[in-house]
């Protein structure tokens, strides 16, 4: 399995939304860069401008003025299909709401990105399969989202993330429906998958402990970066339940 | 995404909501069948006018032998026997847009076959008679010219009139009574059917005219004829011919300007042209009526695809966070619709066809199911589905991936 690595470069990023009459700032220039490989954690409020910024990395929306290249190639002002096309072979999404299509099976949810790119029905099988697996849920492949517990639809909702060998997931609040032994769980499934297949996560959160188990915390406040620095004393979750493969 | 992963998916979804689909389905198997109904039965009325136009013959005029004063009463038209054998040959022959005339006595009586009989109408006329009817032969012969002339006792059986008669026997050869006087059975006659106005064509025996004046009527007016049919060379003619041969009778009838003339033309094609016209514009409507049910059915997709569009925003974002472009999104709404339209299409024609074979056995009317028909409605259910389920489908693939994936 090849997997590609991301060099986010955003310079002077600008993003503003009319709610009415009024014009909101949500972002007012920032500028961020994160190497390949990297594991970071973005905190702040809520109207911080995170969820925006996660929003634009992830090329469901473009910003208004400024700059990102992803890899050296500057994304910012892709097509909506042209997006759809990185979203679906470079990223992997995770949400707090899990977001899995509550009529398919897990494998189905899996197979969902690789149904718009036109891979066969057995490669499609195969390769949700092994991404169920390798996180713990092989043998949960024909339930239903409302079958599994909120932390099995979030390892679903990962294997989805990652079943299209994607450079960099994206995790909003992944853990904020989550109690919190299985909050670690996921947690440490995402940092196993930065160490071993050197996927770069940008993970928003506003739970400290959680931020912890990134290599980097930045913080926004007003649309600003207001802090970036490295996390020392990184955590680390206790073993997991079942060897992951 | 491929047409057959993105038909699956609407499948599924249209089986998850199968009340709602089911009921949104009906009214496009309302409309179907009501189209296929309706273009059943007017095509049926088509059928049986275009059958009765064949069976009289084409291009014909008919010459009625006109009314006379007796006595300061008149006689309708046909009440005296104005026309005669010379004034048939004479259209025959002398008019150049007249391609044949035949003379036609028409009475009836019983015909007696050893102990079976049967009261039928008895048609005398010359040779040319059966081809300006377009009347086949199927077993035996046509009588002469020369039979005509000698006034030979030979007949052409009707075929209810062979029915009723011979039984399974062939009556070729065999030698009926009509009128008491012996005739020799020489041709039996094809089937032809009903008439247009519903008189059974094939209860008749047919003879030659002059056979029929001097061996069966006693009038006194030898020589007088009844109708005479006249066959137009070619159906543009037809006009002119009637006009030819009004002036030809005038003439020779000697009726002046402004005289009162003693027969009467009628152009058969003309009445019958005009039925048909009527019936077609009758199953053009029944057709356009039918036609505003499907657009009632097609409103209906619209309208539950809209519907199924917001209620699935959250499903169309995650779709789009994991890639779906605009054209998958939108396939994927309209493929839905469109199995909507043609699934109901399908079961309206299944609908359609046995409604239009219980409305032929329970009313009795002709209906015919054209394939072209079927495919046709086949055709617009699947153009309802995608001109009315593309508003929906576009609606769905602009969606704003963010605020979908917001929407509760």
């Amino acid at each position: 399995m090849t997997v590609g690595v991301a060099a986010i470069e955003v310079t002077g990023l600008v993003k503003t939304y009319r709610l009415g009459d009024v014009l909101v700032e949500a972002l007012k220039g920032v500028d961020l860069s994160i190497t390949a490989g990297e594991f970071l954690a973005v905190m702040g409020p809520s109207g911080s401008g995170k969820s925006t910024l996660m929003n634009i990395l992830g090329c469901l929306d473009r910003p208004t003025s400024g700059k990102y290249r992803l890899d050296g190639e500057e994304v910012g002002g892709l097509s909506r299909d042209g997006r759809a096309i990185l979203r679906r072979s470079r990223l992997g999404f995770v949400f707090q709401g899990f977001n899995l299509l509550p009529r398919l099976s897990a494998r189905e949810n899996v197979e969902l990105p690789m149904i718009y790119d036109g891979t066969s029905a057995s490669d499609r099988r195969e390769r949700a399969h092994s991404a169920l697996s390798s996180v713990g849920l092989a043998d949960r492949a024909h339930h239903l989202p409302s079958q599994l517990s909120g932390g099995e639809q979030q390892r679903v909702a990962i294997a989805r993330a990652i079943v299209n060998t994607p450079a960099m997931i994206l995790a909003d609040e992944p853990t904020g429906n989550l109690d919190s032994v299985t909050s670690e769980e996921i947690m440490g499934i995402f940092q196993r998958l930065n160490d071993e297949r050197g996927i770069t996560m940008v993970l928003v959160t506003h739970e400290p402990g959680i931020a912890l188990f990134a290599k980097r915390v930045i913080r926004f406040l007003d649309g600003r970066m207001v802090e970036d620095r490295p996390v020392v004393n990184r955590h680390r979750p206790p073993a997991p339940r079942e060897t992951a493969g | 995404m491929n047409l057959y992963s993105a038909g699956k998916v609407a499948f599924r979804s249209l089986r998850a909501n199968k009340m709602r689909s089911i009921l949104t389905m009906l009214g496009m198997i309302i409309g179907v069948a009501a189209v296929i109904i309706m273009v059943a039965i007017g095509e049926g009325a088509n059928q049986r006018i275009s059958a009765q136009i064949a069976s009289v013959g084409s291009n014909l005029l008919l010459v009625l032998p006109g009314s006379t004063t007796s006595g300061g009463l008149r006689s309708g038209f046909g009440g005296a026997p104005t026309l005669t054998m010379s004034d048939a040959r004479a259209i025959g022959k002398e008019l150049s847009t007249v391609r044949a005339a035949s003379p036609t006595m028409r009475s009836s009586g019983p015909v007696v076959y050893g102990n079976q009989n049967w009261s039928t109408i008895l048609q005398g006329a010359v040779p040319e008679f059966l081809e300006m009817r377009e009347w086949k032969v199927v077993s035996g012969r046509n009588f002469t010219a020369q039979e005509t002339e000698a006034a030979s006792k030979v007949c052409l059986l009707g075929q209810t009139v062979s029915d009723y008669l011979f039984g399974t026997e062939d009556p070729v050869g065999k030698i009926v009574r009509i009128k008491r006087s012996p005739f020799t059975v020489i041709g039996i006659l094809d089937r032809k059917g009903q008439s247009p106005q519903g008189q059974d064509q094939d209860d008749v025996v047919v003879l030659p005219i002059t056979s029929m004046q001097k061996k069966l009527s006693g009038s006194a007016h030898v020589g007088a004829v009844g109708v005479i049919m006249v066959q137009a060379v070619d159906g543009d003619r037809v006009k002119e011919a009637e006009q030819q041969v009004i002036e030809l009778l005038r003439q020779r009838h000697r009726i002046g300007q402004g005289g009162t003339d003693d027969f009467s033309v009628r152009n058969l094609s003309e009445m019958l042209a005009l039925a048909e016209s009527a019936t077609r514009i009758m199953s053009l409507l029944l057709g356009g009526i039918a036609s505003v049910s499907l657009l009632v059915g097609g409103i209906g997709i619209m309208n539950i695809m809209l519907v199924s569009v917001t209620e699935r925003t959250r499903e169309i974002g995650i779709r789009m966070a994991v890639g779906a472009r605009e054209r998958d999104i939108l396939s994927q709404f309209l493929i839905e619709a469109v199995i909507l339209a043609i699934t109901g299409g399908a079961v309206g024609i299944v609908f359609g066809a046995g409604g239009a074979i219980l409305t032929s056995q329970l009313a009795g009317w002709t209906t015919v199911i054209s394939p072209s028909a079927v495919f046709l409605a086949f055709g617009f259910s699947a153009a309802v589905g995608v001109f009315f389920g593309y508003y929906p489908a576009r609606k769905a693939s602009r969606m704003d991936p963010i605020e979908a994936l917001r929407y509760e």
